[in-house]
C-alpha cells in the first residue's frame, strides 16, 4: 500500500492545485515520482481488473458511455472522467477516490488513455480488458504515422490479459486483432452504414476496403433522427438516446460490445440499452448550452476524420456556424489536416466567424471551397463575443480544437452555466 | 472557349497523407479563378497512364505506402522523365520527392530504388524532423510550411529549392531544402504547400499553361487571406 502520508500529502496539493483552477494532473505527477507504484498498488486491488480505452476518436464520449453501462449492470466504477487522459492523469484521479489507508472503493477501473499513453500504462498495469475505436490521421507530429499508431496499439493488446475489443470496421485494427490467443470482440456496421464512416485510407482517393466477414458481438443497425437500432449478441434491440452524430452512437456499440465483454454470462442487454439512452454527450463532443434562449453547441474537432464526421453528423441548415482552430501541441502543430476535410456542406449558410491562432488558415481553407466567412479574428473571446452578438435569434454550433475548446468553455461559463470540469 | 488544363494526382491512393490533397485542390481552384477548365484524375498503382497531363502532384505517404507503389514508380519512371524534360510542371512532397531521387535507404539498410529525376539521394535517420519550417528561394521567395519526416536527403548535382531560414530541411545537418529540376519541384513542406505558397502554385499554373496554350494572361488574384496566414505561420513556435 501507499504510504497514508504520501496519499494525504498527493490529496492536499491536489485539493490546492484545484483552488488555483486547474492543473488536474500536478498531483499525479507529484505522487508518480515519489512511489512509481502508486498506480498498480492501487489498481491491482481491483476485483474485476481494468478496462482501456484507447483509440483516435471517441474515447472520451465512450469512457463515459462504458461508466454509465457498467453502472447499470450493478458495479461501482473508477475513472479518469477529468479528459486528462495520460498516466499521471489517472494517478491523480486515483488520488482523489482512495482513501488514506490506499483503499479504492470500487469493482473496476475504466481509463481512457491516447495511443502513446496507452503503450506506457500497459507496461505497468496489464489491462483486463482493452477496447480500440480507431486509428486514424491525428496529431502525426506527435506519433509520426498512423501505422506507428496502430503498432501502440498493438503492444496494448499483448499486455491485455482477458480480452481485446475491437472495431471491425477499422481495416488497420482488425490486423492488430488477427493471430491472437487472446479472445477478439468485435463491434461493427451493418453494411448501409458504413459509407458514413470511411476508414482513414477512404477519406482521399483510398478505395473502400471490404469489410471483414467475422461476426460481431454488436452492431450499430440503423440510425436515424435520435432513434438507433442495435443487434446485440443475436438480439435487436431499439432506443431513442440523448446523444446526437452519427460517430457517438457507434460509439455506443463500441460500449455495449465492452460491458458484455467485462460481464459476459451476467450481462444485461436491456438495462444497458435502458441506460443508454439517458447518457449525455462529454464535455465538448455535441455539448448542448443555452444562450440568451438559443442552444449553443460546442463540438471539439482533432482530426480530418472527425471533422468531417462531425459536418455530416450536424445539418447547417439554420445554424449560424463559428469554427476556432489553434496549434498548440495538444491541438497538433501541423495545419495539414485542415486540408483533408471537405467543407461542402458550409457553403450555402457560410461561416458567421473563424477564430484561434490559425484563424487565417481556417479562413483560407473555406477560400478554397469557396465559403465566405463573414469575420475572422484570431482572439477567441472577442470572435466568441461578436459571433453571439451577430446572430442572437439563431441556433449556434462552435467546432474547435482542444485548447481553443478549453478557452472558450471558460469564456462561455461567464455567460451561462458549464459543467465544471475538474 | 473552354481551356482545359488536366492535373494528374500521383499514387493518391497510397500516398497522400499530410493533407496532401490541399495541393490539388489549390492548383484546380486556382485555374478555374484563372478562368481555366481544370480536370483532375487520379493515377494509383496499375492504372493506364494517361496521354494528356498538363500538371503532376504526388505526396507523402507512410513507409508501407512507399513498399507498395515501388515497383509501379520504377514501371512509370521513364514516362514522367520524358514528362520532366520536356517541361511539364509537377510538385512532388516527402515520400515522392524522395523516390524522385536516385535511391531510399530504410533504416534496415535496404535500398529502395528511385527514378532520378533528381541527382539526390535519402537515406533514413534517425529521428523525425518535425516541425513548422521556413525557406527563401530566390525564384519563390520566403517558402513556409511543415515537414515530418525522418528521411535525410543530400543532394548531388541536384539544384536545391531553397535554403533553410528556420527549421531542418532536406536533411539535420544542411541548410538546404528541397530541389528543383527542369520544372519539378521536390519539397519536405506540407502545410498544405500550395494555399500558403500561391507563387508556387502560379508557377505551375503559369508553366502548364504557357507549355498548353502558348501564353497565360489572367488577372492576378487576391492572396489576402494567404499572405496573413503565411505570415502567421512564420511566426509560430518550431
Amino acid at each position: 500500500m501507499p504510504h497514508p502520508f504520501l496519499i494525504l500529502f498527493g490529496k492536499s496539493i491536489r485539493a490546492a492545485a484545484a483552488l488555483r483552477g486547474g492543473g488536474s494532473a500536478l498531483p499525479g505527477l507529484f505522487v508518480e515520482r515519489i512511489d512509481p507504484t502508486f498506480i498498480t498498488t492501487v489498481l491491482s486491488q481491483l476485483p474485476r481488473g481494468v478496462v482501456l480505452i484507447s483509440g483516435t476518436n471517441g474515447k472520451t464520449t465512450t469512457t463515459k458511455m462504458v461508466v454509465s453501462l457498467l453502472e447499470s449492470q450493478g458495479l461501482k466504477v473508477f475513472t479518469n472522467r477529468t479528459g486528462s487522459n495520460f498516466t499521471r492523469g489517472v494517478a491523480a484521479a486515483l488520488l482523489s477516490s482512495i482513501n488514506l489507508k490506499g483503499e479504492l472503493k470500487a469493482d473496476i477501473a475504466v481509463l481512457e488513455l491516447d495511443e502513446a499513453h496507452a503503450v506506457k500504462f500497459a507496461e505497468v498495469v496489464k489491462p483486463t480488458h482493452s477496447l480500440f475505436l480507431n486509428v486514424m490521421r491525428d496529431q502525426l507530429d506527435r506519433f509520426g504515422e498512423i501505422d506507428a499508431t496502430a503498432t501502440m496499439l498493438s503492444k496494448v493488446a499483448d499486455a491485455t490479459t482477458d480480452s481485446i475489443i475491437v472495431n471491425r470496421e477499422d481495416p488497420r485494427l482488425y490486423k492488430v486483432a488477427q493471430g491472437r490467443s487472446l479472445p477478439v470482440h468485435y463491434f461493427g456496421l451493418a453494411p448501409d452504414l458504413r459509407a458514413h464512416f470511411p476508414s482513414d485510407d477512404e477519406l482521399r482517393g483510398g478505395a473502400a476496403a471490404t469489410a471483414p466477414n467475422v461476426p460481431a458481438d454488436v452492431t450499430l443497425d440503423a440510425y436515424q433522427g435520435n432513434t438507433a437500432s442495435f443487434m446485440i449478441n443475436g438480439s435487436p434491440y431499439t432506443t431513442t438516446l440523448a446523444i446526437s452524430g452519427v460517430y457517438n452512437v457507434f460509439n455506443a456499440a463500441a460500449a455495449l460490445a465492452v460491458v458484455s465483454a467485462v460481464m459476459k454470462e451476467d450481462f444485461d442487454a436491456k438495462k444497458s440499452i435502458e441506460k443508454l439512452a439517458t447518457v449525455t454527450p462529454a464535455f465538448g463532443r455535441g455539448e448542448q448550452l443555452l444562450i440568451g434562449g438559443q442552444p449553443f453547441e460546442i463540438i471539439l474537432v482533432k482530426n480530418p476524420s472527425g471533422f468531417r464526421l462531425a459536418l455530416q453528423s450536424y445539418p447547417p441548415e439554420g445554424v449560424a456556424t463559428m469554427i476556432a482552430i489553434n496549434d498548440n501541441y495538444a491541438d497538433g502543430r501541423d495545419m495539414s489536416w485542415l486540408w483533408d476535410v471537405d467543407f461542402g456542406s458550409l457553403q450555402a449558410g457560410g461561416v458567421s466567424a473563424v477564430s484561434g491562432i490559425r484563424a487565417h488558415d481556417m479562413a483560407l481553407r473555406l477560400q478554397y471551397d469557396n465559403i465566405t466567412t463573414a469575420a475572422i479574428e484570431p482572439d477567441l473571446n472577442r470572435a466568441l463575443r461578436h459571433f453571439i452578438a451577430d446572430a442572437p435569434d439563431t441556433p449556434k454550433r462552435l467546432y474547435c480544437t482542444y485548447t481553443a475548446m478549453l478557452s472558450l468553455r471558460k469564456e462561455l461559463s461567464s455567460i451561462t452555466t458549464v459543467e465544471r470540469i475538474s | 472557349m473552354s481551356q482545359p488544363i488536366h492535373i494528374l494526382q500521383l499514387y493518391p491512393r497510397d500516398m497522400n497523407i499530410y493533407g496532401d490533397y490541399g495541393n490539388v485542390l489549390t492548383v484546380m481552384r486556382r485555374l478555374e479563378w484563372y478562368g481555366y477548365d481544370p480536370i483532375v484524375s487520379e493515377y494509383n498503382v496499375g492504372d493506364d497512364f494517361p496521354d494528356d497531363v498538363d500538371i503532376i502532384i504526388g505526396g507523402g505517404g507512410q513507409d508501407s505506402g512507399q513498399t507498395v507503389i515501388q515497383d509501379d514508380l520504377i514501371a512509370i519512371g521513364p514516362r514522367l522523365k520524358t514528362l520532366a524534360e520536356n517541361g511539364t510542371p509537377m510538385l512532388m512532397v516527402c515520400g515522392l520527392y524522395q523516390l524522385f531521387g536516385h535511391s531510399f535507404e530504410t533504416t534496415s539498410g535496404a535500398i529502395i530504388p528511385g527514378i532520378g529525376i533528381f541527382d539526390a539521394t535519402t537515406k533514413a535517420g534517425p529521428q523525425r524532423l518535425i516541425g513548422n519550417i521556413v525557406t527563401h528561394s530566390e525564384q519563390f521567395g520566403d517558402i513556409v510550411g511543415y515537414e515530418n519526416h525522418s528521411g535525410e536527403t543530400t543532394l548531388q548535382s541536384a539544384t536545391p529549392l531553397a535554403t533553410v531560414i528556420k527549421g531542418a530541411g532536406n536533411n539535420s545537418t544542411g541548410t538546404t531544402e528541397g530541389a528543383i529540376a527542369y520544372n519539378v519541384i521536390g519539397t519536405y513542406l506540407h502545410g498544405s504547400l500550395l494555399p500558403k505558397n500561391p507563387q508556387i502554385a502560379d508557377f505551375l499554373i503559369e508553366t502548364a499553361v504557357t507549355k498548353r496554350y502558348g501564353s497565360f494572361t489572367a488577372e492576378p488574384l487576391d492572396d489576402t487571406l494567404a499572405d496573413t496566414a503565411r505570415q502567421v505561420a512564420m511566426e509560430r513556435p518550431r
